[in-house]
């Protein structure tokens, strides 16, 4: 067999340690989801808190946009290999969601308008690690980026960072949400090239 | 939900270019042996990774052309995009006999079956017909006859991908229709649609919301996002209406 003539593109230094492997960087923003768009009206537009928890909470969209807010620049990986770098967002952190919550529960579900759900360790989005923004670049999420508003875990492949979101269940088991029952990844770790089952 | 659960690891395999076909100016398809292949659904996808002399790799997705039923050979139609390091390579560089690494199948929800049944409407946008060609392949190989209808935008008649294929198998008038509708030429005397996919075209053509017709969409986002909210408006359910994105991500 010849050597592979196969070259590459040029390669980019300034990439460097930046992009995980298999990854490619892209300046658009694609946009990727199984099915059509959901559009619920701010006003019926509630988030929750909600499963294995002492008390469950909600809040309606005029009391979410009170919570603490705070800008989150970050570098997002898709699982389809695409990295996009510096991407700014607005949102709420999940801490100030989950503020006063008690529980055992080590795992959680991201529940979606449209049924989409995936799976998260808790300790994956507390501590600074996760929001739910609803905003990008400066202006209001897009319907078709999960507007008005999408969880955002930039430290795992972006199916975790569940569009349209309405709310976190919390779970005693780590069970799979909508991808990971098509053979993706659990947990989806970027750095470890957690793209499938297996990996 | 109805589809393929796969929780078993996927291996990167060696496949070997069999044949490249010319399918348009820019789409070419190839044909691939490969050793080991463990069998997939239509509508599913492989990851093909090739790697430098240096050592430096690339990934890509590329949606599976051939139905379920080429044991140990798999299509992939490849669409030649500007700048694009890993398709240019597919469809210019790689040669017949030599080899380039893939795993798969990979995605259970955009998918279909014969025993999945109808009615079902497949719309298409540019070489998003890709996958939908392995539904439509399957059919006809395992002489479905559940009623099935495809939507294909194209640029103009000379982008349009299997054309001869599609004819052929509407000519059996076995319960598969083709409709073509061109976005930017159309030759004269063009019988199909001479616009971009919309509501009065998705109704004429489509199956009526009171069958629940299963609804596969892929192609562009903007085709893909526009298709997928029309449908909806036309009270087809949003759990019967599947959607993959298909086109230029930078590769």
């Amino acid at each position: 067999m010849p050597p592979p003539a196969f070259q590459g593109r040029p390669r980019d230094q300034t990439a460097g340690n930046r992009l995980p492997p298999g990854q490619y960087l892209t300046r658009d923003f694609p946009v990727l989801s199984a099915g059509p768009t959901p559009r619920t009206p701010l006003t019926a537009w509630t988030f929750s808190i909600t499963g294995e928890v002492a008390e469950p909470k909600q809040w309606t969209w005029d009391e979410f946009r009170k919570l603490p807010s705070e800008t989150i620049t970050r570098d997002i990986h898709c699982v389809t290999k695409w990295s996009k770098f510096d991407t700014v967002w607005e949102g709420v952190s999940v801490d100030t969601l989950l503020k006063g919550i008690k529980t055992t529960a080590g795992f959680l579900t991201a529940f979606s308008d449209g049924g989409y759900t995936t799976n998260l360790p808790l300790a994956d989005v507390t501590d600074g690690k996760a929001w739910v923004a609803f905003a990008f670049g400066g202006s209001p999420l897009a319907p078709e980026h999960g507007g008005p508003a999408r969880l955002l875990v930039p430290h795992l492949y972006f199916w975790k960072s569940a569009k349209w979101v309405r709310g976190l269940r919390f779970m005693a088991r780590d069970e799979p949400g909508f991808w990971e029952m098509y053979g993706y990844h659990m947990y989806g770790d970027p750095w470890r090239e957690q793209r499938y089952s297996g990996d | 939900m109805a589809g393929a659960t796969l929780q078993r690891r996927l291996t990167w395999l060696q496949a070997r270019l069999s044949r490249r076909l010319d399918e348009t100016p820019r789409v070419k398809t190839l044909v691939l042996d490969v050793p080991g292949w463990p069998g997939h659904i239509a509508g599913q996808h492989v990851d093909v990774r090739l790697t430098a002399a240096d050592g430096y790799q690339a990934q890509r997705s590329y949606s599976i052309a051939s139905p379920p039923d080429d044991h140990d050979q798999l299509s992939l139609t490849v669409e030649r995009i500007e700048n694009g390091e890993v398709s240019s390579y597919l469809t210019d560089v790689l040669a017949e006999g030599e080899q380039l690494e893939l795993r798969g199948p990979i995605g259970g929800y955009f998918v279909w079956s014969t025993e999945s049944g109808g009615p079902l409407f497949l719309i298409a946008g540019g070489s998003g017909v890709c996958p939908l060609m392995a539904m439509i392949r399957q059919r006809a190989a395992r002489g479905s006859r559940v009623p099935t209808r495809l939507l294909y935008s194209a640029r103009s008649l000379e982008e349009i991908i299997y054309k001869k294929e599609l004819d052929l198998l509407a000519e059996r008038a076995d319960g598969l229709e083709v409709f073509y509708t061109l976005t930017r030429d159309h030759p004269s005397g063009w019988r199909g649609g001479s616009r971009r996919i919309d509501g009065a075209m998705l109704a004429e053509v489509g199956f009526g919301a009171e069958q629940h017709p299963l609804c596969m969409v892929c192609g562009p986002t903007p085709l893909v996002e526009a298709v997928a909210s029309t449908l909806v408006e036309l009270g087809h359910a949003p759990d019967r209406v599947k959607t993959e994105r298909f086109g230029p991500t930078g590769g």
